[in-house]
């Protein structure tokens, strides 16, 4: 059928900021529907509150809308805009979630809008777990034995009769909050009890431990004719009792006869139209009992998955894009397969090599969550990998995790050293178990022995012996290195086991021809010729990169998402494909993350799904030879190799690896500021306790300390008093020679600014000046800012951008700069400058309207400003406020203190005109409802007291009832304000936990300072979070959030298009 | 690396052996599926074929003694990337080299899989031979290679077809119960010429309620209709269909007699049989992910395929009508005729390696056959 032609309008809604099991698979998602919509005609209303998408780029779609994914808000939006249908599977459970609301609340009805793509039945099948196992069940399919509870009671009576171990999944909540596992019915207490809090319908679903089988994923694609195709299937590496967002899976299926293949096939085509999903992409998971075979279902998703981009990615079949056309009424014959282009959709793609992804974990930054996996998802990234054997892929993976490990080194080993403990380990779901499978056949153990440890596949495990048997074989002879190529070790890897340099290795390679041929990812298995250049190496005899004489770049992507680099890079790397195509270059993507639009086929001119590591990309730069290679816009991965790659000869765009150094180095950085007159904050640098003593005492308390090479803030902390200095050091890092701690004055309570500039080596133009709402000390990712600034005087900003003008002609920036400094009683001090894109890059740019990394990609290929006519820094008439958002209730036991590391996941955009409804919508947009009324609880730190009289001002102003700790009570009294004093919890009685659990306050504002006052208040704050309260821990935060309130109180929410803002270009 | 394939047109690929020394000949097709390995080397329809598979990873589930589809395996030869010895599945009862070594038939793997598949994607497909631990030089294999039959002008149906006739009584596997006797007693009758039969073609009709009596493929009609049949099946099988003129010979006299449904080759000696003619593909299909539209509900299917000949679509003219198109290159997926009861597909409804989207097609048999009693 052809598409549909009584609707001409579609809104999409986006899946909101990046958190724990919704990372920018759903940019990816959403930024391919939309182009397929507006391909076919449609005009496309998107509404996402994520401003590090690809996906709101205005030019995305006809009208977007930055705002909060709320229900209010959305029903504004459809007011004005009155789309003709709702697209609601392109946008993660969010998406779906907010489109179910509008739905049942009448939204949709009410203005005539017509839900395409799933029908609510649909959704309420396979979302409601009792549903969809009586639907199952119904069509004769096997489901593990489980049943639903609301109460405590029903779970007791449910659990008893299945008998432990107990799986517990709650209901509603995103990648599986709260899901566990109970090996005893004490457990299951208290995990049931949890689960039932963190429900947002207060239901939980209990079931059978079908721990140890196999786990398989298939996915799958129907149109409105009911032409049902598979894409891709999945298998996990990982057996049951792992969420599979945590696992590591392999495409497509492995260890599956085609009589066990076709029953799990039938089974998806029996399943969707059981569940009824009229059009799209669905996934459904099953779980395989080794030992006869039988199948249970465990579940399906009704919409486009984290899954969907990973067998996108996989397979080539571009899902999202599919999705969207079939809702339209399209069918997939008569859409045709981009990549073969002579051959339709309505095929299963099949393919000729194997993938493996592999999950990338940040527990480093959650040290009170231990290393274990479950059921609930805890991993902030993966990394794919191509490889025409298991092993290669497998051992492609690895290195593309950039976590320092070149393959199966001794990483998993930890404090497994003797042979007992390691079984011991393995039975134990971790971010290291696979490491630990190696070094188990180190140790001696049988496959078997292992297998029974972990339930690891044996075809799993024998792959993995086959590559540690391998190591000692190894040499620099060519018919040793050929093979130990073939099997996908890498370069590093080889030359620790050999014990020589990597370019030793390199060259011996080299010497021998032995060197990595590109295939395409093509759909077909060669069947059909491609025209879709998607390329991965191997170590075989033809190559396909079918090399072309042009003017080429190539950029380098950030490869997984982690903690502290994040989509906004890869926004950053797609802006600057899509400039430099249309500057008439041929672009190069290299990237290794699955998940995002760097890695879609259609973003660059060729993508190259390859690790990020030096032998990689120098293979592909020996193969392609670019005019130019950009590092500066992935964050911290490619950077790293900006200089070997240089030393290497190849050419790096934009500004030089020596300077990015200059910058990075902290002698070479002072001389720089002293050469220029500029201050930082006093500092030195210590290798051992006693001299950073001494330093601390030189330059004053407090300090600022952290190791020296650090991401993201890593194991960096304020310290007030020389005990907690030496704490530190004793505590936080392995200091040694080589490894010193720096020590920088810590400015208390300067207000942070970053700043993004971009500069072509001649001009300097500032993009964009944020002052961050958190005073200094929080990191610059987990603190909210404003765009343009509140409070800075028009002195300072002269003097800020002198310095940043300054710094980036001394460097010779060409490209992107950020500078982020510390006010404080007028005076400026520089806390760091980064030549490269930055994290704020795509909130600059949708804040003042002009996309700067497309611009800095320009100027880096020798095009000037002058001739892009950006020329003069934009002050928006409008307030943009970007909010970050936390993991912290997926890490049970981890603080919800900000602090210098940073923590975030993900960022949300508020715009409006003023400062308190941009900071209102931000909050909403990060899942915080500023409240109206009710009892507000104030407990601040003593210098914190007189910040908050205002707040408390205001808030009782509002009309909210205030109750504080004594402390805090009577300083509020003395300022005339009245507040009830309750108790801290160890003080007995009715304490501020009691309440907030009683949901009896509405709004915390807690400042504590020290070791000690943090463990004091922590349950408060555990408390605040899990009954999500709305929490402050800064008093600019607090003070941000009464300013919101009383806008509240005044007006409501309202929306505009980024379109419709004044400064769009 | 002690095993050499070496086409007819010189090219040459170095790998490891594994399944029995020695040397075959044949010509080389590829096959995408990524399951199945057991069902494709024991289809018969390949016999004087050497597959290579696209996917890499062959043998990970080994061998077992259900996944089979006639009395041996059939294909001449064996390619893979990767060759996988230890399997890893609860009904593995040896390994893929074991069994391939059992049955005299070399394997080659270690080579560029992807290589060969886009040569002969390009130039079509192409004998070759495969040497696994033999002493010929590579430009004698070649030389071999070179003086194979052609596949075109090859009648391989004899070679495979079943001697004497015989009574099917198994119907189809399932998970819990593997292969089953059907439960109802069957109500109608099948005659099921050889050609090369696939035994999951015989189980979809026991299933579909038939009492199945196969034949050997020179049975004149005459012994057929003495049979006196409901309905008559014509079979998958190797070579070229016009080679095998005296097959659709027989079939023309059937027609308008008796319902028929034919499959594969089955279906190309029926398009002779009705006036038309049979071209050889370029490397034809062989796979289990093949689209082809029903044109008469428009529904697409996702099929499983393995063959080198096609019937013209021009060629169809009079009591012959298209019923089933291939959407990935057009040609011809299934006919049926004007005025009879008489119906064929070029594709496998019996999967087996592959999708069974196209089971109804046994359903559709058994309700002409209905029909027209």
């Amino acid at each position: 059928m052809p598409k549909r032609t009584d609707i001409e309008s579609i809104m999409l809604i986006g899946s909101g900021p990046i958190v724990i099991g919704q990372a920018c698979e759903f940019d990816y998602s959403g930024t391919q529907a939309c182009k397929a919509l507006r391909e076919e005609g449609y005009r496309v209303i998107l509404i996402n509150s994520n401003p590090a998408t690809i996906m709101t780029d205005p030019s995305t779609a006809d009208r977007t809308y930055i705002e909060p994914i709320a229900l209010p808000i959305l029903e504004r939006i459809i007011a004005s805009e009155r789309p003709d249908a709702l697209l609601p599977t392109v946008g993660g459970q969010t998406g779906l979630n907010a489109s179910l609301d509008l739905a049942e609340t009448g939204v949709l009805e009410r203005y005539g809008v017509e839900l395409i793509g799933a029908n609510i039945p649909a959704i309420k099948k396979a979302e409601d777990r009792q549903n969809f196992k009586d639907a199952m069940i119904a069509i004769g399919l096997d489901v593990p034995r489980s049943g639903v509870a609301r109460t405590w009671d029903e779970a007791k009576r449910i659990g008893e009769d299945i008998g432990a171990p107990l799986i517990i999944r709650p209901s509603r909540t995103l990648g599986g909050t709260g899901g566990a596992m109970a090996y005893s019915m004490d457990e299951y207490e208290a995990l049931a009890k949890r689960g039932l809090e963190l429900s947002p319908i207060s239901e939980i679903l209990i079931e059978e431990s079908i721990a140890g089988w196999k786990e398989y994923e298939l996915e799958v694609m129907r149109d409105t004719a009911d032409n049902v195709v598979i894409v891709c299937s999945i298998e996990n590496l990982d057996p049951m009792g792992v969420h599979t967002g945590d696992s590591i899976t392999v495409a497509p299926a492995q260890t599956l006869t085609d009589k066990e293949y076709q029953i799990m096939r039938d089974a998806t085509l029996a399943i969707m139209r059981e569940i009824g999903v009229d059009t799209g992409g669905s996934n459904v998971q099953f779980a395989i009992n080794p030992a006869d075979g039988r199948m249970a279902v465990i579940e399906m998703n009704p919409r486009v998955s984290r899954s969907s981009a990973l067998a996108s990615k996989a397979t080539g079949f571009p899902i999202a894009k599919i999705a969207a056309k079939v809702a339209v009424g399209m069918t997939l014959d008569e859409i045709s397969n981009d990549i073969t282009r002579e051959t339709p959709a309505s095929f299963e793609p099949t393919i000729d090599y194997v993938v493996t992804k592999i999950p990338r974990f940040t527990f480093e930054k959650f040290p009170a969550t231990p290393d274990v996996l479950g059921t609930q998802m805890k991993s902030v990234g993966e990394a794919m990998a191509i490889g025409r054997t298991f092993k290669e892929s497998l051992q492609k993976a690895l290195r593309s995790l950039e976590i320092d490990s070149y393959g199966f080194d001794d990483k998993g080993r930890g404090d497994a050293v003797d042979r007992s403990e390691i079984l011991t380990q393995l039975g134990s779901p971790s971010a290291r178990r696979l490491w630990l499978v190696g070094e188990a056949y180190r140790f001696g153990f049988t496959t078997e022995e292992i297998h029974d440890a972990c339930k690891i596949d044996i075809w799993f495990l024998e792959n993995i012996r086959q590559i540690i048997e391998e190591e000692p074989r190894i040499s620099l002879e060519p018919e040793a290195l050929r093979r130990a190529k073939e099997m996908g070790f890498a370069d590093v890897r080889i030359a620790a086991l050999i014990e020589c340099s990597e370019e030793e290795v390199r060259q011996a390679r080299i010497a021998a021809g032995i060197e990595p041929v590109f295939k395409t990812v093509d759909t077909c298995a060669a069947e059909f010729a491609a025209y879709t250049p998607y390329l991965y190496s191997t170590y075989e005899q033809e190559d396909e990169s079918d090399v072309k004489d042009r003017k080429k770049i190539m950029i380098l992507g950030g490869g997984p998402n982690r903690i502290g680099q994040g989509i906004e890079f890869d926004y950053c790397c797609v802006h600057a494909s899509f400039a430099l195509k249309e500057a008439g270059f041929e672009t190069i993507m290299v990237n290794c993350n699955p998940e995002t639009v760097s890695t879609d086929y259609d973003t660059s001119d060729k993508l190259y799904f390859e690790p990020l590591t030096r032998e990689d990309v120098l293979s592909i730069v020996a193969r392609e030879k670019p005019d130019g290679v950009i590092v500066q816009f992935g964050g911290q991965t490619p950077l790293k190799l900006a200089v070997p790659l240089q030393e290497a000869g190849v050419p790096i765009a934009g500004t030089s690896p020596d300077s990015i150094d200059r910058a990075e180095d902290r002698e070479r950085f002072a001389a720089l500021l002293d050469q220029l007159g500029l201050k930082q904050p006093a500092n030195g640098i210590a290798f051992e306790v006693e001299k950073a003593s001494e330093i601390a005492a030189r330059i004053g308390f407090p300090v600022l300390v952290r190791p020296s090479y650090v991401l993201g803030g890593r194991a960096m902390e304020i310290v007030y008093d020389d005990d907690s200095l030496r704490s530190y050091m004793a505590r936080a890092v392995d200091v040694g020679p080589g490894r010193p701690v720096l020590i920088d004055k810590f400015l208390e309570d300067a207000i942070e600014l970053d700043v993004d500039a971009i500069c072509d080596g001649e001009i300097v133009v500032v993009a964009g000046i944020m002052e961050h709402i958190e005073r200094a000390g929080v990191h610059s990712g987990d603190s909210a800012c404003s765009l343009p600034t509140q409070s800075l005087s028009d002195a300072v900003l002269a003097e800020v951008r002198r310095q940043v003008h300054a710094l980036a002609l001394e460097l010779g920036v060409v490209g992107l700069m950020n500078v982020q400094f510390a006010v404080r009683d007028e005076e400026v001090f520089i806390i760091e400058v980064n030549p490269r894109a930055s994290r704020t890059v795509p909130f600059v740019s949708k804040a003042i309207g002009v996309p700067i990394a497309k611009l800095a990609a320009r100027v880096m290929a020798g095009e000037t400003l002058a001739a892009l006519g950006f020329t003069e820094e934009v002050v928006p008439e409008h307030m943009s406020v970007k909010e970050a958002v936390f993991p912290f209730a997926k890490f049970p036991g981890v603080d919800t203190l900000l602090g210098p590391e940073m923590k975030s996941t993900g960022e949300v955009m508020g715009i409006d005109a003023s400062f308190g409804v941009s900071f209102a919508k931000a909050q909403l947009a990060a899942g915080t409802v500023l409240p109206s009324a009710g009892t507000a609880f104030l407990s601040v730190e003593d210098k914190d007291k007189a910040g908050l009289v205002p707040v408390a001002k205001r808030l009782a102003d509002c009309g909210f009832d205030l109750c504080a700790t004594r402390g805090t009570a009577a300083a509020l009294a003395d300022a005339g304000i009245e507040a009830r004093a309750i108790g801290k919890v160890q003080e007995g009685g009715p304490s501020a936990v009691d309440e907030i659990r009683a949901g009896k306050i509405v709004l915390v504002i807690n400042t504590p300072r020290g070791q000690g006052a943090h463990a004091d208040s922590y349950p408060m704050r555990r408390a605040a979070l899990e009954c999500q309260v709305p929490y402050f821990t800064t008093i600019a935060g607090a003070a941000a959030a009464a300013e919101g309130i009383d806008f509240l109180q005044r007006e409501s929410l309202g929306v505009r298009p980024l379109q419709e803002y004044g400064t769009e270009r | 690396m002690n095993a050499i394939l070496a086409l007819a047109d010189g090219k040459i690929f170095r790998g490891r052996g594994f399944g029995a020394i020695g040397e075959a000949v044949g010509e080389v097709v590829f096959n995408t599926s990524m399951t199945g390995y057991q069902e494709i080397l024991t289809d018969p329809s390949y016999c004087g074929q050497m597959v290579a598979m696209t996917y890499p990873e062959i043998g990970n589930v080994g061998v077992n003694p259900e996944d089979v589809e006639s009395r041996k395996p059939f294909v001449e030869g064996f390619v893979v990337k990767e060759y996988w010895d230890i399997p890893s599945n609860f009904r593995a009862r040896q390994s893929l080299h074991a069994y391939l070594e059992e049955n005299g038939i070399p394997g080659i793997q270690g080579i560029d899989t992807r290589e060969l598949v886009r040569h002969i994607r390009e130039r079509g497909a192409v004998n070759a031979v495969i040497a696994h631990g033999t002493d010929d030089s590579a430009d004698t294999l070649v030389d071999k290679a070179k003086a194979a039959p052609p596949m075109e002008g090859r009648d391989l149906v004899a070679a495979v077809t079943c001697k004497e006739p015989y009574q099917w009584e198994q119907g189809c596997w399932t998970l819990e119960g593997g292969y089953t006797a059907p439960k109802q007693a069957p109500t109608r009758k099948v005659v099921a010429y050889d050609f090369g039969i696939k035994h999951n073609i015989l189980r979809n009709l026991v299933d579909s309620g038939c009492e199945v009596r196969v034949v050997p493929a020179d049975t004149p009609a005459s012994e057929v209709l003495a049979l006196d049949p409901d309905g008559v099946f014509l079979s998958n099988g190797p070579g070229d269909p016009a080679a095998a003129a005296y097959a659709a010979a027989h079939v023309r006299d059937l027609v308008g007699k008796k319902p028929i449904f034919g499959i594969c080759l089955g279906h190309q000696i029926l398009g002779l049989a009705l006036g038309g003619t049979t071209y050889k593909l370029k490397f034809g299909h062989h796979g289990g992910n093949q689209p082809v539209m029903d044109l008469t509900t428009r529904k697409v299917e996702i099929t499983s395929q393995n063959h080198g000949f096609a019937v013209d679509v021009g060629s169809l003219a009079g009591s012959a009508e298209l019923t089933h198109i291939n959407l990935n290159d057009e040609t011809v997926e299934g006919l049926s005729h004007r005025d009879v009861p008489v119906f064929s597909v070029q594709y496998h409804p019996e999967a087996s390696p592959g999708p069974s989207d196209a089971n109804y097609l046994f359903g559709r048999f058994v309700d002409m056959i209905d029909g027209s009693r």
